[in-house]
């Protein structure tokens, strides 16, 4: 339809230019630029070139629509049957309908980051160019969604033939910019970036179709090139006359002018590097980035050229989404070889960059790469979430190949679904913990790890550590000096990368007391602040920690408590929601369930296997999902329900004369609360979900906070490091120390060895050294004695 | 003969014609013809061949690894071009070929792109010598009965014949013997057929030479053989990182290839964008010259289950009839290998047993995270002085695939386990772990003296024990890890028990003291004919790929023993030692050809698991220090 010949070309394409002055085919080109033509409406500013729009060689030339009656049309008609050559794009009704999208798109449901302040019951791009004039920066980004929602037609042209329809584009603003604001000075005219095409988002899916399309991708940068200064125009300069002329480079060639034109000269021109013109240039590589990938096989890597104010934009490591023209090169011809491979050479030339991690540094609290979801695949997962049994469903989905331990599943469930965060920081507390910590501890070999492999695995930010292997500097960030540019770049460690996800660690007891002291922060404030090699600040790190710790004797000993058994510091534990211990519990039906559990699962078939249990796939796409659309509030029967449960277990405790809950564990209460709404996608947080979080913190704490002496439950294990009755002991040998020596009267020193022994005598309970120096060093607390060497002195 | 025409066919006839209808059909007759009767042994395959005798544009196999897989690349599958005879325009097909002909018309409309993606292939890494031997045998008796073979190949195929005609009944006997003769080259030369094809080339073109400045990026040090850049056009999806292949393709090794990327004139490097996107090792990388890394055009890939030639191939009706015919012959050859690991190993019997059931051992499953079927043995209390060295030679001598890592502190340190991604060339720089299916991995924490682990020493241990505890490697992709899970047998010979985790120790007590190990273990092992050692591969190989179930009725039993096990000893009878039981089970009723688990099986395997219990338990009271 659009094939001519040569010779219709070139009588159109003289016909245009008489038609229409401010068609493409002027724009931009570097002859226009030099010699400084204003064209009409745009005042003086001049035109930048668009090398990510590709070279000016291929300006588009005009094709007439063939007639059905062949007339010759007229100089009217002409201009509306125009269109791009090659193309189906009429530039006059592209720049219409453009114009018209401008001055009309209203997105009432906007919530991007960037529309922040913007009215949005008003024309978004008219606001958008307000500011232009304002801030002076001629960038004008465009949601190639919008394009969509508003003239399909113009959105389905702007994805085909970008090359063609950018340029049209940037007229059609600069025409209106300039109109409404006739007095703007711009350092040069706007340049419209459209983003977010929806055509390709994989680079996997990327194909020879896609040559010369505009596309978005994902990935993650992995190198940058320095920069590359390329020859837009070489400036030529006669050595015998002076007369000099410019020569526009093309395809990657200049055609250096044989014969001066001035002086008839031959081979008297040189190329004056310094008046030629030149525009920035960067080579960046995008690798795919890990989550897109199928597994089994390397991630893809693409190579992006950045133009101009975008070089420099990116660094390597960082996540980015990119909308840019997909091109494609044929190698380049050798003169002396008529063979040449017939490969092309592939690249993107960028038209914009979105960093899709840049959130994670600044705390914008929105999740930009929300996982899209199909009608179906919602309405699958809102049937699964209308069943009643849906949380067992669930948890025995969880890590199937694990047995039983129900509860700690159902804790991880909901550890996995997270609470509702809240924002305080206006009353001054800042952000309120959403995140729910769980601490696995028991016998090695009751299968902690393989929960943490597992939960590894099923959750896109996850991270897992062991604390072995594990630094401080791993964990939190570092920084490193690039061996290239000398730059210090911050280099994330494991807890800043699992920011909205989770971050397994296991042998969390091994690890050094320098790294764990990081975790205070981490687990409590939720971020990180570093201060090193010049560098200071505070990273979020949203980050649920689910740790996994062994205890101290190899076996877990019955008789002594938590603290005791894992050695752990007690400000580190009662960070922790849950704590649960993993132990055998030796009963012979628990034993015969197990074993029938093993042996099937190593005969049982594929298919058997999915039978029984829920798809991974299906509960990675739950969570997601209440995680991003479902956000739990407490309704008042529920709080009342809390504000009880809170004040029994406070009662519990005073009966005794402790003190069995601090506000740390309602805090708990609420977040499995509210994770347990979450998994019945209910937005309001119910009876039943605070009767569940008051059962499975309970369940946890008679596993983690039964005074082995007492047998009952006692949170000041976990919250000071020793029970009340330990300390109520503690108290009791001090005081019969006291009294013994008092009785004994005035003795100003004794022999250390001697007390110990008639306190030994004196006392019915055994006691032992650790017992006795106890004592004395509360006696020395209260200044009644010192201990210097192997002498007590009374004071 | 017939092979030979299919190429002509294909390649210059099939130009001319654009209908991409002809593509589909060539790839129905490729197949259709391979599946016939030992027709894919009439083809030479670059792994047996030296490439100078390869005939450029002809079809050959290459038995490989997949080591990396490089960016899809968009090629001319159509262009327009200048018949230089007739002058006219003509089309000509891009497909299956590297070069275009003539000068192409960039212009003409009449282009088609399409796509293709290049994978980095190396022969299967630690391919035992006998494995590679008894292809190339088989391969060099076929080929010279098809009359294809032009002059100067017929020549060094003649040369070859006489040699086969004359040495293969006399001198394979004492050669397996005279090989293990020569262990101090573990590599190397004893074997007198591949140098019989090595040494002509090294006179052209030296490859071992070459590929140490232009590194082959072979996983294990020490390899040799071809590596090869395969161009696939169809199924991508459906292969993977290190999958094993048998690839049929079009050799190609035309010249250009390597000139186009060597001359490179810097003035024109700054003005073309397209040049200097490329760094030169990435160029290296991507595009070495074709006479080292010749680039293989694939037709058809056969995904290998195994790579023991002495084994039917492929899932046939053939594959089935020898499977039936060889179970019969299973308990029998049990017996026999049983005895003959038990002299191997100084004559612990039940150590024998672990180390068959090692063996045959294969991930078969993997459940979530778990991998089912892992059985990494810990042999300990190995005498020092070599002695492991013999056993994994012992061990190579059975499995088609094998690799022993030294674990001195030198090598943990230094040496690179994990693949890493290098960015700057674009490629995946392999590492020792990167292993096909079923490779045997013996490691020998012997040679571990005591000493400090630097940081990428405590990586390659951890490196080690995920790949024993989970099955898998992560690859370091410097700012993120990929996980890719693997297949590997993993024995542990050690002193004492080892710092790697195990599924299974057994303490070593021999019941012999040679006086002289060397002369034990050589004299052991020329006493086997290679018929039976033969027998012995096919076993090992065939049971780990029998089919295997638990009637409901065993469950049962199983559930029984499990509960009154836990009843007499709650202590130390846990869910762990269950897995390992029916591990145990699972491969001791395999190993007897018994493709379901009988009572019987069950009670063998907790009685071989409650012998070496005792002796754990002994040794731990021996030493009680030991944790």
């Amino acid at each position: 339809m659009f094939f001519v010949t040569a010779l219709d070309n070139n009588i159109y394409f003289l016909l245009l230019s008489i038609v229409d002055m401010s068609s493409p085919l002027m724009y931009g080109t570097p002859s226009s630029r030099v010699e400084g033509t204003p064209r009409s409406g745009v005042g003086g500013t001049p035109a930048r070139q668009r090398p990510d729009l590709g070279s000016i060689r291929k300006a588009p030339q005009v094709d007439l629509h063939s007639d059905a009656d062949g007339a010759v049309a007229s100089e009217q008609a002409l201009g509306q049957k125009l269109v791009i050559w090659g193309t189906d794009v009429n530039v006059g009704t592209c720049k219409e309908k453009f114009q018209r999208f401008l001055q009309r798109f209203i997105d009432p449901t906007s919530n991007e980051d960037e529309n922040a302040g913007l009215d949005l019951n008003e024309p978004l791009y008219m606001q958008k160019l307000e500011e232009i004039s304002v801030v002076g920066e001629p960038v004008l980004n465009v949601n190639c969604s919008h394009v969509q929602s508003f003239d399909a037609d113009l959105y389905r042209q702007l994805i085909s033939y970008p090359q063609e329809v950018i340029p049209t584009f940037d007229m059609a603003v600069n025409e209106l910019f300039f109109e409404r604001f006739p007095d703007s000075i711009l350092e040069h005219q706007i340049q419209v970036r459209p983003y977010n095409a929806l055509k390709t988002r994989n680079m996997r899916s990327l194909n020879p179709e896609d040559i010369d399309q505009m596309i978005t991708i994902s990935g993650m940068v992995i190198r940058t090139s320095q920069l590359i200064p390329e020859m837009q125009e070489a400036f030529f300069q006669c050595q015998v006359c002076a007369f000099s002329t410019c020569v526009e480079v093309d395809r990657g060639r200049i055609a250096e002018p044989a014969v001066c034109r001035n002086c008839n000269t031959t081979h008297s021109l040189a190329l004056i590097h310094n008046r030629s013109a030149f525009s920035d240039k960067q080579m960046i590589k995008v690798q795919e980035s890990p989550d897109d990938m199928p597994a089994g096989q390397t991630p893809h890597t693409t190579i992006v050229y950045a133009h101009n104010d975008l070089v420099d934009k990116v660094q390597p490591g960082d996540r980015i989404n990119i909308t840019g023209i997909y091109r494609a090169v044929p190698m380049r011809e050798n003169p002396r070889q008529s063979n040449v491979k017939s490969v092309y050479k592939t690249h993107i030339d960028v038209i914009h960059f979105r960093k899709t991690d840049e959130k994670r540094l600044h705390g914008l609290d929105e999740d930009s790469d929300q996982k899209l979801f199909t009608e179906e695949r919602v309405q699958i997962l809102k049937e699964l979430a209308s069943k009643p049994d849906v949380y067992d469903r669930l948890s025995s989905a969880l890590a199937p190949s694990i047995y039983e331990h129900e509860d700690i599943k159902k804790g991880i469930l909901l550890q996995l679904f997270g609470g509702t965060r809240k924002d305080f920081s206006q009353t001054g507390r800042g952000n309120f913990r959403a995140e729910v910590n769980i601490l696995l501890c028991g016998d090695p070999g009751t299968s902690k790890s393989q929960l943490l492999q597992y939960v590894f695995n099923l959750v896109p930010r996850g991270q897992y550590t062991s604390g072995k292997g594990s630094s401080a500097v791993g964990l939190t960030a570092y920084v490193m000096k690039d061996p290239e540019t000398k730059q210090l770049v911050l280099q994330t460690g494991a807890l800043v990368l699992s920011d909205n996800g989770i971050c397994c660690i296991d042998e969390f007891d091994k690890m050094s007391d320098s790294t764990r002291s990081v975790l205070h922060e981490v687990m409590e404030q939720q971020t990180l602040s570093i201060a090193k090699a010049g560098i200071i600040c505070q990273l979020n790190a949203r980050t649920s920690v689910l740790a996994a710790a062994n205890p101290v004797e190899s076996q877990w000993n019955p008789k002594k408590t938590t603290i005791e058994n894992i050695q752990l510091p007690h400000t580190l534990l009662s960070r922790f929601d849950l704590i649960f211990l993993m132990l055998d519990p030796q009963d012979e039906a628990y034993d015969r369930r197990l074993a029938h559990h093993l042996v099937a699962l190593y005969y049982q078939s594929e298919e058997q296997i999915e039978e029984e249990f829920l798809d991974m796939a299906v509960l990675k796409d739950y969570i997601a999902y209440a995680r991003t659309y479902i956000n739990p509030r407490l309704n008042e029967e529920a709080s009342q329900a809390l504000i009880e449960a809170y004040v029994d277990m406070r009662k519990i405790g005073s009966g005794r004369g402790m003190v069995s809950a601090y506000p740390r564990q309602l805090e708990s209460l609420i977040r499995l609360a509210e994770a347990h709404a979450k998994v019945r996608f209910s937005d309001k947080v119910e009876t039943i979900d605070v009767e569940e979080a008051k059962r499975l913190h309970r369940e946890a704490l008679k596993q983690s906070a039964t005074d082995p002496r007492t047998g009952f439950v006692d949170i000041s294990i976990i919250t000071t490091g020793m029970s009340a009755t330990a300390r109520k002991r503690k108290e009791e040998v001090a005081q019969a120390l006291k009294k013994m020596i008092q009785s004994k009267g005035k003795t100003p020193a004794m022999k250390y060895q001697q007390l110990f022994d008639d306190l030994r005598g004196q006392s019915e309970a055994a006691i032992t050294k650790d017992m006795f120096e106890e004592a004395l060093r509360a006696l020395a607390d209260e200044d009644y004695l010192t201990v210097t060497g192997k002498t007590v002195r009374l004071l | 003969m017939r092979m030979w025409f299919v190429c002509r066919f294909c390649c210059p006839a099939a130009q001319s014609n654009s209908n991409p209808e002809w593509e589909a059909k060539v790839l129905e007759y490729f197949k259709g013809q391979l599946r016939e009767k030992e027709s894919h042994s009439w083809v030479p395959s670059l792994n047996d061949v030296p490439l100078h005798y390869l005939k450029p544009n002809s079809l050959v196999k290459f038995r490989c690894l997949v080591q990396d897989m490089f960016d899809p690349e968009f090629y001319m599958g159509v262009y327009e071009t200048v018949d230089p005879s007739t002058k006219a325009n003509v089309l000509r097909c891009g497909k299956y070929k590297d070069v275009t002909e003539c000068g192409v018309d960039l212009n003409s409309r009449n282009t088609v792109t399409a796509e293709r993606q290049t994978f980095y292939c190396v022969p299967i890494p630690g391919e035992s010598p006998w494995a590679k031997e008894i292809s190339f045998l088989s391969a060099a008796r076929v080929v010279p009965s098809t009359s294809y073979v032009p002059s100067r190949q017929k020549r060094s195929y003649e040369e070859d014949d006489d040699d086969m005609d004359t040495q293969p009944q006399k001198q394979r006997e004492p050669h397996t013997g005279g090989k293990f003769g020569t262990v101090n080259e573990p590599h190397g030369n004893g074997d007198s057929k591949r140098q019989e094809t090595e040494a002509p080339s090294s006179q052209t073109t030296a490859p071992s030479d070459c590929s140490s400045h232009l590194d082959l990026n072979f996983p294990l040090p020490g390899e040799r053989g071809p590596a090869c850049l395969v161009k696939v056009y169809e199924g991508l999806d459906s292969f993977k990182l290190n999958d094993t292949l048998e690839i049929y393709g079009i050799l190609s090794v035309n010249p250009v290839l390597t000139v186009l990327g060597e001359e490179k004139d810097p003035s024109l490097l700054l003005l073309n964008p397209t040049e200097s996107m490329e760094t030169p090792e990435e160029q290296r990388a991507h595009d070495p010259p074709a006479s080292l890394v010749p680039r293989l055009h694939m037709l058809y890939a056969r995904p290998l289950q195994h790579n023991n030639p002495l084994l039917p191939s492929a899932p046939t009706e053939d594959q089935s009839a020898f499977v039936s015919s060889f179970l019969v012959e299973m308990a029998s050859v049990r017996a026999e290998l049983l005895a003959y690991l038990t002299h191997v190993l100084l004559g612990d019997g039940l150590a024998a047993e672990y180390l068959l059931l090692h063996l045959i051992s294969n991930v078969y499953t993997r459940r979530d995270v778990l991998p089912l079927g892992k059985f990494t043995l810990n042999l300990s209390g190995c005498p020092l002085n070599s002695y492991t060295e013999r056993l994994y030679q012992i061990v190579q001598q059975l499995v088609p695939c094998s690799y022993r890592l030294s674990m001195s502190l030198h090598t943990m340190n230094s040496m690179r386990l994990v693949p890493k991604k290098d960015y700057v060339a674009n490629r995946l720089v392999s590492g020792a772990l990167q292993l096909a299916r079923n490779t045997s991995l013996f490691l020998d924490e012997t040679q571990l003296e005591q000493g400090q682990l630097d940081s990428s020493g405590v990586r390659n241990i951890t490196a080690l024990g995920n790949l024993i505890s989970w099955q898998k490697v992560d690859y370091d992709f410097s700012y993120h890890q990929m996980e890719f899970p693997c297949n590997i047998n993993v024995l542990v010979t050690s002193e004492g028990r080892s710092l790697l985790p195990s599924d299974c120790q057994v303490p070593l007590q021999p019941q012999v003291t040679p006086p002289n190990m060397e002369e034990y273990l050589t004299t052991i092992h020329m006493a086997q004919f290679t018929s039976q050692i033969n027998k012995f591969r096919v076993y090992l190989s065939l049971a780990r790929t029998l089919d295997y179930s638990i009637s409901d009725e065993v469950t049962k039993a199983v559930e029984d023993d499990f509960v009154d096990m836990r009843k007499d000893d709650p202590q130390s009878v846990t869910a762990e030692d269950l897995h390992r039981m029916l591990v145990v089970a699972r491969l001791l009723s395999l190993s007897l050809g018994q493709t379901t688990l009988s009572r019987d099986g069950w009670m063998r395997a907790k009685h071989i698991d409650m012998l070496r219990r005792s002796r754990t338990e002994q040794q731990k009271s021996l030493n009680g220090n030991e944790p």
